[in-house]
């Protein structure tokens, strides 16, 4: 009931068709942080640029209560013309990509790449001590990668944040 | 579309024309000069000059809510804009309908911290329905007309429009009507879907101690919905309890009505809703002010919620059966349903549960005994009542427990005619807002009940009242102290009152003089009648100062964290139950 505290957190994939119009992103960003909700990740860029729609995919967690409040705050935005939980909505794919870059020689460097051969990650800039991989995948398999490269020379990750689509014909 | 080139500010005014605005509350600075000049030449849109631009907000609240229309404000940049905020906030939370247009810096110096440049779409983005940054002096009547939409459609809101002061002169030829705009994405739900309605009145058909707990949405749905709500509770025999904001949603001397609920509410609506089976709530929130401890909320009842924002439905109570629609829409179906299937009340049930009513009834929870000459406000408030009923007085009020006392004495038969702020709470609203309403009523009574605290805080606008002869009447009921946080302060607190009392107060009646209004001062209960009769009868402006008891405590009162049943009736009640730690916290 109206106790939050008793009840468990889930984590939840939305995804958020707007208008592409200036200041749409710091509404999403400004609800979420107003109201005390959690962004786990966030992504967005326009999807249709002649009818001027973005897409925002936002991975939040709360109870089955404040994630019910996320998005009717999220529907009643005014530049929001579709709110889908994609994960109870049926099933979804969820995609991530990391760039991740390794620096090292020797057998640390032999090991990083061997692993990412193991992991499908392609190389997509390298020097005699240094690799750049690209890795596409669900979150969780970058985070063992990104763990995996942690000893072997890890220097930096960039990471694009979680983007989802329903599987089936159906479009949002 | 007309071939004939004109500036946007004469484009905002053609586009304010066509959506039927007659006035506009605001004030010129820099930034909005050429809509100024824009104004100054033409004769249909009257221009209400305040005296601070909260005041402006103030006012086109007051404006909205005694009319069902749109307030129109108009500020300059910068401090302008930042001025305007309190009010803005105030109007997002009651669901108050505002267009509020910011003067802002040209275009090509946004960024550059330029003179009286206020990122004002950012710090309005939190406090507004919605907001627009003019770009392009081409989208100009179409973002006017998408902000009048916005701010009265579905839940109604404050919408800001901010016009960069080369958009506002560049010239254009490109205009478009009201009704060929239509909202990309804005489209609420109004109708509510007809299994919702079926299950809605069978729920109600099974109850033995039904309640209807009516709110602000009511309101906002209009009169008629008002009028429906009166319908379907005299058509039930039930009881109705109305929140703050939904005073006169229901009339207020109807023997079907409990009088208001919550922290301040009366004991019979309370304990109604504490014991209730069934709980058929239409447009109201569940405030806090209203639900007082959460997990003791009317554990027992099923519970109906109608709403037209999906987003106000299971957010602080659970209910059983949410119903999205406007008020109006869902009342009509709901009478409809109910008829057509010819359902009836356990009678039996109904007179047990009225019988209980009547029980908590009997207690008068609002009684008071007025001894001697000196006046207690709560008696000042119920006098002030008895004395302009007969003429359908619109109220307007401060905060603190005036707003309360008048919120209890006062009845109020129909809508619209109590404005008061109840989310946001804020001081210095009700005189603003009572230019407004007297701007639209010309010819009505309105009544500002102030604290001598509360009415300091927009207390300039006594210029504007006196510029354009509003008739205003501010009925201060002067207890000396702010007396809310006093009460809290001795409840609370061990009675530590750190800064609450209202020292080196003006002489309220050479203020009033100082302003070229009637000031009247009141400090004995048998000239009370007489002195508000002469206020009534005075045709312009009049502050009423009505020294009252300095220490006297707004009762019944639910503190904060306990339950409906844990009610304080009296000062005799207070010593009963220390307030528990989680209550300490909450405001
Ligand atoms: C000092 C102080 C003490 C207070 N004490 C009390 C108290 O004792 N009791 C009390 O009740 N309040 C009290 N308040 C006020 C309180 O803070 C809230 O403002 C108030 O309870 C909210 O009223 P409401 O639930 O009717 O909602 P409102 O704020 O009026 O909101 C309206 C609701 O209706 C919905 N709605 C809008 N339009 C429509 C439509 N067309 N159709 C359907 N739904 C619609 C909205 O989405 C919203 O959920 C107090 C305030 C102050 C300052
Ligand atoms: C702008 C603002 N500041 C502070 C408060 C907190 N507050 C609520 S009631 C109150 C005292 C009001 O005093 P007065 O106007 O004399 O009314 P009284 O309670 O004495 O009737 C204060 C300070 C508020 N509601 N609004
Ligand atoms: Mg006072």
């Amino acid at each position: 009931m109206a106790n939050h505290k008793t009840q468990v957190t889930e984590s939840r994939t939305i995804a958020v068709l707007v208008d592409n119009e200036p200041g749409v992103l710091a509404r999403v960003i400004g609800l979420f942080s107003g109201r005390g909700y959690n962004i786990e990740s966030l992504t967005v860029t326009e999807v249709d640029p002649r009818q001027r729609f973005s897409r925002i995919t936002v991975v939040t967690s709360g109870t089955p209560q404040i994630l019910e409040q996320i998005k009717a705050q999220l529907d009643r935005l005014v530049p929001v013309h579709r709110v889908s939980d994609l994960s109870i909505e049926g099933p979804a794919v969820e995609r991530e990509l990391a760039l991740v870059k390794v620096a090292g020689t020797g057998e640390k460097r032999v090991e990083s790449l061997r692993i990412a051969d193991i992991f499908r990650a392609r190389v997509v800039d390298s020097s005699h001590d240094h690799f750049i991989f690209e890795m596409t995948g669900k979150s969780e398999k970058l985070d063992v990668f990104i763990d995996l490269m942690q000893p072997l020379g890890l220097v930096d990750v960039s990471r694009t944040g979680v983007v989802a689509i329903s599987r089936g014909p159906q479009g949002l | 579309m007309s071939a004939e080139l004109k500036t946007g500010a004469q484009m905002l005014i053609r586009a304010l024309r066509d959506q039927g605005v007659d006035v506009i509350f605001g004030y010129p600075g820099g930034a909005v000069l050429p809509i100024y000049d824009a104004l100054f030449q033409q004769n249909d849109i009257q221009h209400i000059l305040v005296r601070q631009e909260g005041g402006a907000v103030h006012a086109a609240e007051g404006y909205a809510r005694s009319t069902g229309k749109v307030g129109v404000v108009l500020v300059t940049s910068g401090p302008g804009a930042t001025n305007a905020v309190t009010g803005l906030t105030d109007a997002l939370m009651d669901s108050i309908p505002i267009v509020c247009l910011t003067g802002q810096v040209p275009t090509h110096l946004i960024g550059n911290d330029a003179f009286q440049e206020a990122d004002t779409t950012g710090i309005t983005r939190p406090c507004t329905k919605h907001n627009y940054l003019v770009k392009d002096v081409a989208d100009l009547p179409r973002i006017m007309h998408e902000a009048f939409y916005v701010a009265r459609s579905g839940r109604p809101g404050p919408v800001v429009v901010d016009l960069p002061k080369d958009v506002v002169q560049a010239k254009t030829s490109h205009y478009v009507t009201p009704a060929e705009v239509k909202h990309r994405s804005y489209r609420p739900q109004t109708k509510a879907e007809d299994h919702k309605i079926a299950e809605a009145v069978e729920m109600i058909a099974k109850a033995k101690r039904p309640i209807v707990y009516a709110g602000g949405g009511v309101i906002n749905s209009g009169p008629k919905a008002c009028e429906l709500l009166t319908r379907l509770v005299h058509m039930l025999g039930v009881p109705c309890t109305n929140t703050l904001m939904g005073l006169g949603a229901f009339p207020g001397s109807d023997p079907q009505f409990l009088g208001m609920l919550g922290m301040h509410g009366t004991y019979e609506a309370n304990l109604a809703m504490y014991n209730c089976d069934v709980m058929i709530n239409i447009g109201a929130r569940f405030d806090d002010r209203v639900t007082g401890r959460l997990d003791e909320f009317s554990p027992r009842s099923k519970k109906i919620h109608v709403d037209i924002d999906a987003s106000s439905i299971n957010k602080n109570v659970m209910v059983d059966l949410p119903i999205v629609g406007d008020a109006g829409s869902v009342l009509e179906d709901l009478l409809a349903a109910w008829q057509a299937r010819k359902l009836q009340l356990d009678q039996k049930a109904l007179k047990d549960w009225w019988q209980k009513i009547e029980e908590w009834r009997a207690r008068d929870c609002l009684k008071f005994e007025q001894k001697g000459q000196v006046i207690k406000p709560q008696h000042a408030i119920k006098r002030l009542y008895e004395l302009t009923k007969d003429r359908s007085p619109f109220i307007t009020t401060e905060v603190g427990q005036h707003q309360m006392w008048a919120a209890q004495y006062f009845k109020f038969e129909q809508p619209n005619h109590w404005m008061t702020s109840g989310g946001l709470g804020t001081m210095g609203y009700g005189m603003p807002a009572a230019m407004g309403v007297q701007r639209a009523h010309p010819d009505a009574l309105v009544i500002d009940v102030a604290g001598e605290a509360s009415i300091l805080m927009n207390i300039q606008e006594l210029s504007c009242i006196a510029q354009y002869n509003l008739p205003v009447k501010v009925f201060i009921v002067n207890n000396q102290w702010m007396g809310m946080v006093r009460q809290w302060q001795e409840l609370l607190h061990g009675g530590r009152y750190s800064e609450s009392y209202s020292a080196a107060l003006p002489d309220f009646v050479k203020l009033a003089e100082a302003f070229h209004a009637v000031g009247i001062r009141c400090d004995k209960a048998d000239e009370l009648d007489d002195k508000i009769m002469e206020m009534i009868e005075t045709p312009g402006p009049v502050i009423f100062d009505c020294l009252v008891t300095k220490d006297e405590n707004c009762f019944p009162m639910i503190p904060s964290g306990a339950a409906h049943y844990e009610m304080l009736l009296g000062p005799e009640d207070k010593a009963g139950k220390p307030i528990s730690e989680e209550g300490m916290v909450l405001v």
